[in-house]
């Protein structure tokens, strides 16, 4: 007699230790293998859009920080006073544009810091946790000795930033740039050579080359697909143009590979500072601009490479100080949706490991 | 089970709605019901098992507190992943429209005696999403009861410890065996 067997629809979340914040998933389970997912997303809806049209220019800076990707705010300042400075043609100091690559690429640590330790804790790994918080704690030190905040820093402004690098802050970022490197090889002996680790990542949670770049994904998960695109090289802003840094390319697709290119992009984003720290010119801060900017009439499109992926603002202006309409393209969202397409096929173990590697934030998915 | 002989209604098996009488009538009854309490509620206080929630950026700040520097498991505080072993919850970051009954629930599926800390300026009454603004509950008080509010946008790793030893002093204060008689005494009057 045949077994008689019928799909069975699991629910993960909103609560649960693994999904990163407030994410439903609903899987379709045949037996252990995931047939179908579905991301019920909008528990962290903030609707920062509207908001942001009710708020000046300077404003809104101090909630594109809360209410779009929490991890990165300084990305997130980024591209809003990109957005701002493009519309209204204001230029920004030398000095000013070398402090805000640094702190970007700071930044990106972090937040690279931050997923390399979830990951960990995901797949049992909870030293990797211990160790990352540990160095991510230095850098919120120096950034709460530049900016005054941990997490949410308001340092960015229309036309360069708040304040000058305190005294003997170079010297701080540098030593701390010595130390990451050198503990960067104990991550590697961690999980890189870990069997577990490796089981449990390599190979697991393909995503072709052709369905990344049909599904919209961008950052280090196109980047592990074998889609070598990266808006710092191919739309450049800032000073990146003017810096020496490779972008990291892997073409397996897998979770491990998604590892690897965070891995590698943390090293280049410590050669990226030490550059900075290095070419960092004397001279203002900051250009002279209205606190009640009023753009002309028109519209534009900022884009740049967040820690996630391609992060953009699309803004329009009516001519008044407030903005008429912004739109903001998460990487985080697009991501998410390629999710469905590395499930499908693998085992219920496999979910933790897959939904990890991808580093979904859902304040950057839901706004 | 009513008509199961073994079966003693809890009222009979133990005269709660007469205990605290008693006690209080004993000479030094009550004075040993507080060395009791004191004695519990210093356990209970030492061991705060709060729920892996996060909502939004403080659950960033939350999960630094527990990891290295800060490392809340040296005053007890483990963080445990189902609402079923926990006896706190920390509502960090902002609760929207959508997530606040899901919060309700989580909140009820915990076990008694529970406690909840509102954590930075979102969950205490909106923070920056108050004006202008469709989809965030404007404080979490609105759903659950708050013991503790932890002011900040995000409250740093070390506010959050203070909000945890707030937390500590009241259940160190509270009646606890006294308030756990009555209400055993009220489901006893319920109960026959």
């Amino acid at each position: 007699m045949a077994l008689r067997t019928e799909e069975l629809m699991l629910n993960m979340g909103p609560q649960h230790p693994s999904t990163h914040g407030v994410l439903r998933l609903v899987v379709t389970l045949d037996g252990e293998n995931i047939v179908d997912v579905m991301p019920d997303i909008g528990y962290l809806h903030s609707s920062v859009e509207k908001m942001m049209e009710y708020r000046t220019y300077l404003q809104n800076i101090a909630l594109v920080d809360r209410g779009m990707d929490y991890l990165t705010a300084m990305a997130n300042e980024e591209v809003w006073v990109l957005a701002v400075e493009r519309l209204g043609k204001v230029d920004v100091p030398e000095r000013a544009r070398y402090i805000r690559t640094l702190m970007l690429e700071l930044q990106r640590l972090s937040s690279h810091l931050i997923w390399l330790g979830t990951f960990g804790i995901d797949l049992g790994a909870f030293t990797a946790f211990l160790w990352c918080m540990r160095e991510r704690e230095r850098i919120m030190d120096l950034f709460e000795a530049a900016t005054g905040g941990r997490l949410h820093h308001v340092y960015f402004r229309i036309g360069g930033v708040f304040d000058d690098l305190p005294a003997e802050w170079t010297d701080r970022c540098e030593t701390f740039c010595d130390d990451f490197e050198s503990r960067l090889p104990e991550y590697d002996e961690l999980l890189t050579g870990n069997p577990i680790f490796l089981a449990r990542t390599q190979g697991v949670g393909v995503l072709p080359r052709e369905k990344a770049i049909a599904m919209g994904a961008s950052g280090p998960v196109a980047r592990a697909s074998g889609v070598a695109y990266d808006v710092r090289k191919a739309h450049p802003y800032e000073v990146y143009e003017r810096i020496q840094f490779d972008i990291p390319v892997r073409t397996e697709g897998d979770c491990f590979a998604r590892y690897l290119v965070r891995l590698e992009e943390m090293r280049q984003s410590v050669r990226i500072i030490r550059q900075c720290l290095e070419q960092l010119p004397a001279g203002e801060i900051r250009s002279k601009v209205a606190v009640t900017l009023r753009l002309p009439k028109g519209e534009v499109y900022a884009r740049t490479e967040s820690p996630r992926g391609d992060l953009g603002i699309y803004l329009v202006s009516e001519g008044t100080d407030k903005a008429y309409r912004v739109k903001i393209r998460a990487p985080a969202f697009t991501n998410l949706y390629a999710l469905t397409e590395m499930m499908r096929g693998w085992k219920i173990a496999d979910v933790i490991a897959i939904l990890g590697s991808i580093d979904i934030v859902l304040s950057d998915v839901d706004r | 089970m009513a008509t199961d002989p073994k079966y003693v209604p809890r009222s009979q098996a133990l005269p709660f709605d007469k205990a605290l009488e008693v006690i209080d009538a004993l000479p030094g009854g009550g004075v040993i019901l507080t060395k009791v309490e004191e004695v519990l509620n210093w356990g209970r206080a030492a061991s705060v098992w709060p729920l892996t929630f996060g909502l939004a950026c403080c659950a960033i700040e939350m999960m630094q507190a527990y990891a290295t520097r800060f490392d809340m498991d040296r005053m007890g505080i483990i963080p445990r992943a189902t609402p079923r072993q926990a006896d706190c919850i920390i509502v960090a970051g902002r609760a929207t429209l959508k997530i606040a009954p899901i919060v309700r629930r989580l909140w009820e599926q915990m076990p008694e005696p529970k406690y909840v800390i509102s954590m930075g300026s979102c969950a205490t009454c909106g923070g920056p999403f108050y004006y202008d603004n469709y989809s965030i509950l404007k404080g979490i008080d609105q759903v659950i009861p708050v013991d503790v509010y932890v002011p900040g946008c995000p409250p740093r790793p070390e506010a959050l410890i203070e909000g945890f030893l707030k937390l500590q002093d009241k259940i160190k204060k509270e009646p606890f065996l006294r308030r756990r008689i009555q209400r055993a005494a009220a489901a006893g009057v319920e109960e026959s």
